[in-house]
């Protein structure tokens, strides 16, 4: 790993990004059989390295005489930070299996589920009317669904019967994973006895009930939160004796503190990553669970006001580590920042910020066809794309390469310019397309149209700022009227 | 896999290198800690069989321990000591602002940077400086989305105003006027009248001052000498100049005017650290690193805030781990979030109003950068504010986590 200052390192495991593609090849059977669809094993081994494959791609390995080759790569190239399942089939999801602290050091993997609740005194319509709302609730996000993950059920009645009950009612209207909280040995029991064989989290162990939230752990094969608010030496005792009980899925709540303790929230979530990626301490190599829904523990304030919280708090603790969250809030506004910045921080910062400049054809343009023009920011394109996609525009779209810059930007740094236009028509020979001369500027480039006009010797329609005012443009203002 | 004999004393590497197989084969025992090996060569050969895994009947006969432990009955107790981490590197500060005694005319002057560590990485290193947040102000008419438009209409068309306003009532630490109307290609307001603008501005509010141009290399350069001449020793922040500058060869006349008056320089290059690093290259030629700081660029949630966090990161780090043409504060432009869709559109209503999405989407772009390591704020909505002031302050108290608030969150009736 790259500097950490004067860190006291226990180098005990080599990081991601010490692993080089030597190191893998020489445990691989070294056939070069392409089995993996790779052209040999340094080129499978390269693109393991690299997070882009897994070792269970290559056939060979899986097979019984190489089974101590498979013990050495599964342990070399295991992330500092444990891979945890819940759920089964194919509502199973994944929590953890991180690699590194920060994000550009390598790239994050498993995104955030998010797990909203419902407990077990809600009036039945109530609690099928959230479990529907969680499962229908979703964005469209450049051409992606968003949506939430998971069914937090709560026992408030901290009586097993009760909680018996709810935990049956959700687990038979719904295939989502399950986290039961109860911090009741006996109240858990009685949940798992209806939701046992859906590997639910199980929440949670505590100082006072590990044993028997243990013996529940290995009795259903379910993972274990542990739980020790404000007390990292705590946690820390909690997951080591959880270990040596032979407990393996462990996920970490240090507590979250939204209001009083949010610097200590902060700094746990900062430390354990820290001390599992950087310093490969193994009692800190498990998922963190943040529970932004703590704020509404606090006094009675407005419910605008604990939303407002929870959902700088969700937010905060996405960008610091959480590897899941359980939230209350059901407000578009609170969760829809969530979903997206979920979405943005767990793509590879590996990948090139632009896409490839040209002139892209959307559904059946003809030579009296608009031609529209943006950039090659691929988050301006995506979303330019989506909007077109969308409405079923028949349409042409040029993209200027302006070094991966957002419309904005790169009018103001002077990549997209009347000239960079010009330079785009002439390049991708757009005149021959269509047999019109007028071309749909961006509304954030509105400054250009006397220029670009100049320049191209084309008429500029200024388009909407915001490429979901496309379809309504066009309907107004295409075709243009004569100059 | 080392099957070879291997000299513990001498070669301390390889052991170290060995350890991971090691601890997969130790797992479950818990007693062994490496630097407490004190064994003999042949010993090891034990920990490392030749074929498959044999090392239960091993690590027996070695008398650490058995495969099948009994079950604990009481808690091991471990305990936790946050690790100290000391970086070469620290980032500079940079002081905004002068008061009279100092040639200027604010009643007080504000010190950005000084870092010595990752923002917010452990509770032993608070930055030495709060972030501080600064409200916009513009020179013309812009159009702004309703929800920010409606907190400040009644003064939108006087720049002294407006800035009073967000001093008085939204608490604003510095003021940005955006002098958008010497854009060429816009007004081309005369750089006589931006001055003019500016000295209304520092007559109305003694808080110190960001002067915002257009982004014409060739126009902001004028506009941007003759301010520094007339707010002589003002030490105002000159928001910004570029590597275009550079290139249509007006850097070296801000730069020098910057100096001369004393002022600061926002160094503005997009997400490029490549560049970043250039631009204060030439910088320094001409000013003290000490009045400058940078601006990386922030984009909207959404629409890349992802590049600019991971940029900020990046740079934060790289700085502290000594490079030292990016140990210069940063600000971000968090007003920036109103570029997103989702912040100023009207939405299917599941999605919640835009009065209350709008806000949060500039709130939680703001907290996200702040995390990343940001010194200052360009910022507009008064609750987006109010939210980061009181999260920059919660962040400043450590041991205040009380775990009888939360213990019961399980179980609390909502």
């Amino acid at each position: 790993m790259s500097g950490t200052g004067s860190m006291p390192e226990q180098k005990r495991k080599k990081s991601i990004r010490e692993i080089s593609p030597i190191d893998v090849y020489k445990s691989l059977p070294k056939t070069n059989c392409r089995e993996c669809g790779e052209a040999n094993c340094m080129a499978f081994a390269t693109r393991l390295v690299n997070g882009e494959l897994v070792l269970n791609d290559c056939p060979p390995i899986l097979t019984d005489g190489n089974s101590k080759s498979y013990d050495t790569l599964s342990t070399l190239l295991a992330p500092p930070v444990r891979a945890v399942e819940i759920g089964t089939g194919e509502y199973r999801m994944t929590i953890g299996g991180k690699y590194v602290l920060q994000r550009h050091e390598f790239t994050y993997h498993n995104p955030t589920p998010i797990a909203l609740d419902v407990h077990d005194l809600m009036p039945e319509e109530e609690l099928l009317e959230r479990v529907r709302h969680i499962e229908e609730f979703s964005y469209n996000y450049i051409g992606r669904k968003l949506v939430l993950n998971a069914i937090a059920v709560r026992s408030c009645s901290n009586d097993p019967k009760t909680f018996r009950s709810a935990v049956r009612k959700i687990a038979g209207i719904s295939h989502y994973p399950l986290i039961l909280c109860a911090l009741d040995p006996e109240v858990m029991e009685a949940g798992l006895l209806e939701a046992g064989d859906r590997r639910p989290l199980i929440y949670a162990a505590t100082e006072s009930t590990w044993k028997e939230m243990a013996e529940l752990s290995l009795t259903y094969n379910a993972p274990l939160v542990v739980f020790a608010p404000g007390d990292l030496g705590l946690l820390r005792s909690l997951v080591k004796t959880l270990r040596e009980y032979g407990v393996t899925d462990l996920v970490l709540d240090p507590g979250t503190f939204a209001e009083e303790g949010l610097s200590d929230t902060i700094t746990s979530f900062t430390a354990i990553r820290a001390g599992a990626c950087r310093n490969f301490d193994d009692l800190f190599g498990y998922p963190l669970l943040g529970v932004p829904l703590t704020v509404w523990t606090g006094e009675e304030i407005s419910d605008d006001v604990l939303k407002w919280r929870e959902a700088i708090t969700a937010s905060m603790l996405l960008s610091r580590y959480a590897d899941l969250l359980i939230m209350h809030s059901m407000d578009g506004w609170v969760l829809l920042p969530q979903l997206i910045w979920r979405f943005n921080i767990y793509t590879d910062p590996r990948k090139p910020v632009s896409v490839e400049s040209g002139v892209k054809t959307f559904g059946r343009p003809n030579p009296e066809s608009p031609v529209l023009i943006t950039t090659n920011y691929a988050l301006t394109f995506f979303t330019v794309e989506s909007d077109i996609k969308a409405a079923n525009l028949d349409c042409y779209l040029v993209v200027v390469d302006t070094g991966g810059l957002s419309v904005e930007s790169a009018v103001a740094g002077r990549y997209f310019t009347a000239d960079s236009i010009a330079h785009a028509l002439k390049t991708y020979n757009v005149p021959a397309l269509v047999s019109h001369t007028t071309l749909i500027i961006p509304g954030l480039a509105a400054r250009l149209s006397g220029e670009a006009e100049e320049a191209t010797g084309w008429q500029i329609l200024v388009g909407p700022k915001d490429s979901s005012g496309i379809p309504q443009f066009l309907r107004e203002r295409w075709p243009p009227e004569p100059a | 896999m080392a099957q070879k004999r291997i000299d513990l004393t001498t070669d301390n590497e390889k052991l170290l290198a060995l350890a991971p197989q090691l601890l997969e084969l130790l797992r479950g025992v818990h007693q062994v800690e490496l630097e407490n090996f004190t064994m003999e060569i042949g010993d090891l050969e034990l920990f490392i069989p030749a074929f498959g895994s044999l090392p239960a009947p091993a690590l027996s006969s070695a008398g650490i321990a058995t495969f099948a432990p009994p079950k604990p009955t009481e808690l091991y107790r471990e305990s936790y000591k946050p690790l100290e981490i000391s970086y070469p590197g620290k980032i500079r500060e940079v002081t905004l602002g002068a008061t009279r005694a100092e040639g200027g005319s604010r009643s007080k002057t504000i010190t950005i940077g000084g870092a010595t560590t990752p923002a917010y990485f452990d509770g032993l290193h608070l930055p030495p400086h709060l972030p501080v947040i600064a409200l916009d102000v513009f020179d013309m008419n812009v159009s702004l989305p309703k929800v920010l438009r409606e907190n400040v209409s009644e003064v939108m068309n006087d720049p002294a105003e407006w800035a009073k306003m967000n001093v008085k009532k939204f608490g604003a630490d510095v003021i940005t006027i955006h002098l958008m109307s010497t854009d060429p290609l816009f007004k081309d307001a005369t750089p006589a009248s931006a001055v003019k603008t500016v000295e209304d501005i520092l007559q109305a509010v003694d808080v110190p001052v960001i002067v915002g141009g257009c982004g014409d290399p060739r126009k902001d350069a004028e506009v941007f000498t003759a301010v520094a001449e007339m707010a002589e020793g003002e030490r105002l922040l000159l928001n910004s100049v570029t590597l275009d500058m550079a290139e249509s060869k007006t850097l070296e006349r801000v730069a020098t005017a910057a100096k001369d008056h004393g002022h600061v320089l926002l160094a503005f290059t997009g997400l490029e650290l490549n560049n970043a690093k250039e631009l204060n290259r030439r910088l320094y030629k001409f000013i003290p690193p000490e009045q400058i700081v940078m601006d990386l660029t922030t984009v909207a949630l959404g629409y890349g805030l992802e590049y600019s966090f991971t940029i900020h990161e990046r740079a934060r780090y790289a700085a502290l781990m000594g490079d030292s043409e990016l140990a210069h504060p940063v600000i971000s432009a968090a007003t920036n979030a109103w570029a997103a869709r989702e912040a100023w559109m009207k939405m299917p209503s599941i999605y919640g109003s835009r009065e209350l999405r709008g806000p949060v989407w500039e709130t939680i772009n703001a907290l996200t950068l702040l995390l990343a390591g940001m010194d200052l704020f360009l910022m507009m909505h008064p609750a987006a504010v109010l939210t980061l002031k009181d999260i920059i302050h919660r962040l400043e108290k450590p041991g205040s986590a009380r775990a009888d608030r939360i213990q019961d969150w399980v179980s609390v009736r909502l």
